[in-house]
């Protein structure tokens, strides 16, 4: 007992050597943890953006044409129309920049950015970052970059209109708006790759002694395996983006067919010669491992997640990683399923296809590993844990839709339609936000110091988990009906007239959606100032990053640490706790086992006596 | 517990933080250059002839020259490196000198081709060609000035009281992303200039 108090003592006079002004601690910060809730509470700020965004859409899509309520004669006159209903220019705007804004600016930001920066040093044993400085300069491209792009709003034409994919030559010949759209993802892809750069450094070089790889816990493995298909993927994402800014720019040809005539712009200077669908392969060449950058990371967080609050070691740990690994490497070699309806060889199709289909089996490895990890163990419900099962049944819905869409033949039928909608929700809003509110609420006692209110996180929980079902679910219907991805105004054709009921109650379960998530925020914040203060492990678990205080201070750790085993020592026939952490030597373990058998032996002795 | 375990540098795999970044830098660096080098590719074979005309337009000898002297600057930078783990100041000081003469001289070629270019009224949006050319070229020509940033502080610090020579390291790294972008080159030389 003395000698914890000993080392809180250290801990206080260690934060307090390290006091800083207030630019340096909160402002240009290289603390990876500062830098983590910066992430965090910046990709947060963007998700109601997006979010909002999407409420707009939804709004049009159900009631096509009539004023948006409450709000809609306050909007600029750019974006709706005088009775304050959406104008077909500003939903296209708002298309694009939903789903710009919620992978680059809140999906990514979230699980690499602020699970990455707050999880790897901490659950590694390391003092911060390998590059702290390049850290900083990582997170501060991000708001840049977001400012950068939401200033198109103040450029004639408006936004990015030609969709988060942004194919050309739509996207070549846009205006000022798609001109800063693209710099502005240049300057956050330039920021992942710092990132990933310094996460992989980090994790290979700054391991607590004792720890192997495969010590390591599965958050750590997934960022570390995301980071480096972030530094393989994304630079060729910056190549292909410097290409459409110079034919945005300065009218080259790379992507540009010869003889094109364009009613608003003179294309006079144009060449021709170009390629389309060079941007499309360059571009998917990222941005399908793009997603798997945006559910590794959850995946391990969400492995992490079940194993403590199933009190039951992670199932197949090995298979797990090496699961994640070949995601990773499947992912890389199958973006061409992006455009079987693009005009590719058939028989190319196919090999996209069976490759595709593969990536099935890895999957289906985690899936299981999950449900072995929880089957007969002694569940806890609470909050973290809830968004985690959420994550596994949701991932399985999103990954059993993504075969429609792989197989060719059924791809033919349902490309571009809101079943692809319905799908890329369940994988990034089923999947995605999912772990990222599993995580939020598993480290919230680590990143701030005290717990998040139990109830407001279960009723935020349920709220979402049934209004995300009853939004994205009948979408996959609507796709299937024919609806298209892009429509502004479903009602203009009459096939689609009887969906018109089932587009309102998306749209009212979207606003539920939307809305439970002030649940979170109130949730998160007023916890923040006001919650239970937390103890340095409130959820026995084994990781490293519970040795630490909450909050850990500058410098993070206050003893010195040796790692023993493995992460998921939980429920061990070796220790009489339901848990081990691996930081606990043979001989403490010995200690404590036999401090705990003399307490059993008095208890013992004294029970006959009464 | 007056220095604890973990705030010690360590370095598990045995090299230092500044290297292992820098080579996974490297790694995604050829993945950027590799997207032109697609782009070319494609584009190449859809416009062979257009390619090819425009090939001959670009100046052979100039840009022999200039590999030269890219080449010359990248053992400059490996000699600096190797002076100053031996504590050879003003041997460092030279050879870096000499490097950073000679990524100007680079670049003062390069401006010299980019000019007889425009000077023929041959910009970037007048084919294919040349659209990757100048993207290609003028893309490598910002790493060579990201490099002469480094270097013109380093040897400034030299100069002022002598570069230490424990942080022989980061000549190393800097070294490292020059040979680099000195590599890039001689991949953009032939696939430019010489193939065709």
């Amino acid at each position: 007992m003395e000698a914890v108090l000993s080392t809180e003592k250290h801990a206080l006079a260690g934060g307090h050597a390290h006091s800083e002004s207030f630019i340096r601690h909160y402002i240009f910060s290289t603390d990876h943890k500062m830098i983590a809730k910066q992430f965090m509470f910046t990709a947060i700020f963007f998700l109601f953006i997006g979010g909002a965004f999407a409420l707009f859409i939804r709004w049009q899509l159900a009631y096509p044409g009539q004023p948006i309520p409450l709000i809609g004669k306050l909007l600029p006159s750019t974006w709706v129309n005088g009775q304050g209903a959406v104008t077909a220019e500003w939903y296209t705007q708002l298309l694009t920049m939903h789903g710009t804004i919620m992978i680059f600016a809140v999906i990514i930001p979230l699980l690499v950015g602020t699970f990455g920066n707050f999880a790897i040093p901490l659950m590694i044993g390391a003092d911060d970052m390998a590059f702290p400085f390049l850290n900083m300069v990582s997170f501060w491209l991000f708001p840049l970059a977001g400012i950068i792009m939401m200033s198109g709003f103040f450029m004639e034409g408006g936004m990015a209109a030609a969709g988060w994919t942004s194919y050309p030559p739509l996207s070549a010949i846009a205006s000022t708006g798609q001109t800063l759209w693209i710099v502005a993802l240049f300057l956050i892809g330039f920021s992942s790759i710092l990132g990933g750069v310094n996460y992989i450094t980090t994790i290979l070089n700054m391991r607590a002694p004792g720890m192997k790889m495969f010590d390591m816990p599965m958050t750590v493995w997934a960022v570390f395996i995301t980071a480096i298909i972030i530094t393989i993927g994304t630079p060729v994402l910056a190549s292909a983006l410097s290409m459409l800014f110079m034919d945005n720019f300065l009218s080259t040809s790379f992507f540009m067919p010869a003889h094109l005539t364009v009613a608003t712009r003179d294309m006079s200077r144009t060449a021709g010669g170009g390629q389309p669908l060079l941007w499309q392969h360059l571009f998917w060449f990222y941005s399908h491992p793009a997603v798997y950058i945006m559910i590794l990371p959850g995946m391990g967080v969400v492995s992490d997640v079940l194993a403590t609050f199933s009190r039951k070691p992670l199932y197949g740990y090995k298979a797990m990683v090496f699961a994640i690994i070949a995601i990773a490497f499947l992912g890389i070699i199958v973006w061409g399923h992006h455009m079987f309806q693009s005009g590719m060889n058939p028989l190319l199709g196919t090999t996209f296809m069976v490759s595709t289909m593969v990536i099935a089996v890895p999957s289906a490895i985690k899936t299981f590993n999950w449900l072995g990890t929880m089957w007969r163990g002694k569940m806890e419900f609470v909050t973290p844990m809830l968004n985690a099962v959420a994550f596994v049944s949701m991932f399985v819905i999103g990954g059993l839709s993504g075969i429609f869409m792989a197989s060719t033949p059924v791809d033919v039928f349902i490309h571009d339609t809101y079943f692809i909608v319905g799908h890329i929700h369940y994988v990034l809003f089923g999947g995605s936000l999912f772990a990222i509110f599993a995580g939020l609420h598993y480290w919230f006692p680590k990143m701030s110091g005290r717990m998040y209110n139990e109830r407001l996180g279960k009723l935020h929980f349920w709220i979402t988990f049934i209004s995300f079902n009853c939004t994205f679910f009948p979408m996959h219907i609507l796709g299937i009906g024919g609806m298209m991805r892009r429509i502004y105004d479903p009602t203009v054709y009459d096939f689609l007239k009887p969906f018109q009921p089932m587009n309102e109650f998306i749209t009212i379960s979207a606003i539920v959606l939307g809305f439970a998530q002030f649940i979170l925020v109130y949730n998160l914040l007023h916890s923040w100032f006001y919650g239970k203060k937390a103890k340095r492990n409130p959820w026995r678990a084994n990781t490293l990053e519970w040795q630490a205080p909450s909050p850990p201070p500058h410098g993070n750790f206050d003893t010195e640490l040796r790692v023993y085993r493995g992460p998921y020592e939980y429920s061990s026939p070796d220790s009489v706790q339901d848990y081990l952490p691996q930081t606990v030597s043979p001989e403490e373990l010995q200690e404590q086992n036999e401090r705990h058998r003399q307490r059993l032996a008095q208890q013992e002795h004294a029970q006959p006596v009464a | 517990m007056s220095t604890l375990a973990t705030t010690q540098p360590r370095f598990t795999t045995g090299i230092y933080h500044g290297k292992l970044g820098m080579w996974v830098f490297l790694a995604s660096e050829i993945m950027f250059f590799s997207g032109f080098f697609g782009a070319f590719i494609v584009l190449r074979n859809l416009n062979i002839e257009v390619f090819t005309a425009s090939a001959h337009m670009l100046d052979k000898t100039v840009a022999t020259i200039n590999t030269a002297v890219l080449i010359t600057s990248s053992l400059t930078m490996a000699l600096a490196h190797l002076a100053l783990e031996r504590g050879e100041q003003s041997k460092f000081r030279l050879f870096l000198f000499i490097t950073i003469l000679c990524a100007f001289g680079f670049l003062g070629i390069k401006s010299y081709e980019y000019a007889t270019k425009f000077g023929h009224h041959i910009y970037p949006w007048t084919n294919t060609f040349f659209a990757t050319y100048f993207t290609m070229t003028g893309f490598h020509a910002l790493h060579v000035i990201g490099g002469i940033i480094p270097m013109i502080w380093m040897l400034g610090k030299s100069l002022v009281k002598g570069y230490p020579q424990e942080m022989h390291h980061r000549v190393e790294v800097l070294g490292l992303y020059w040979h680099f972008v000195d590599l890039v080159w001689i991949f953009l030389f032939p696939t430019l200039y010489l193939i065709f």
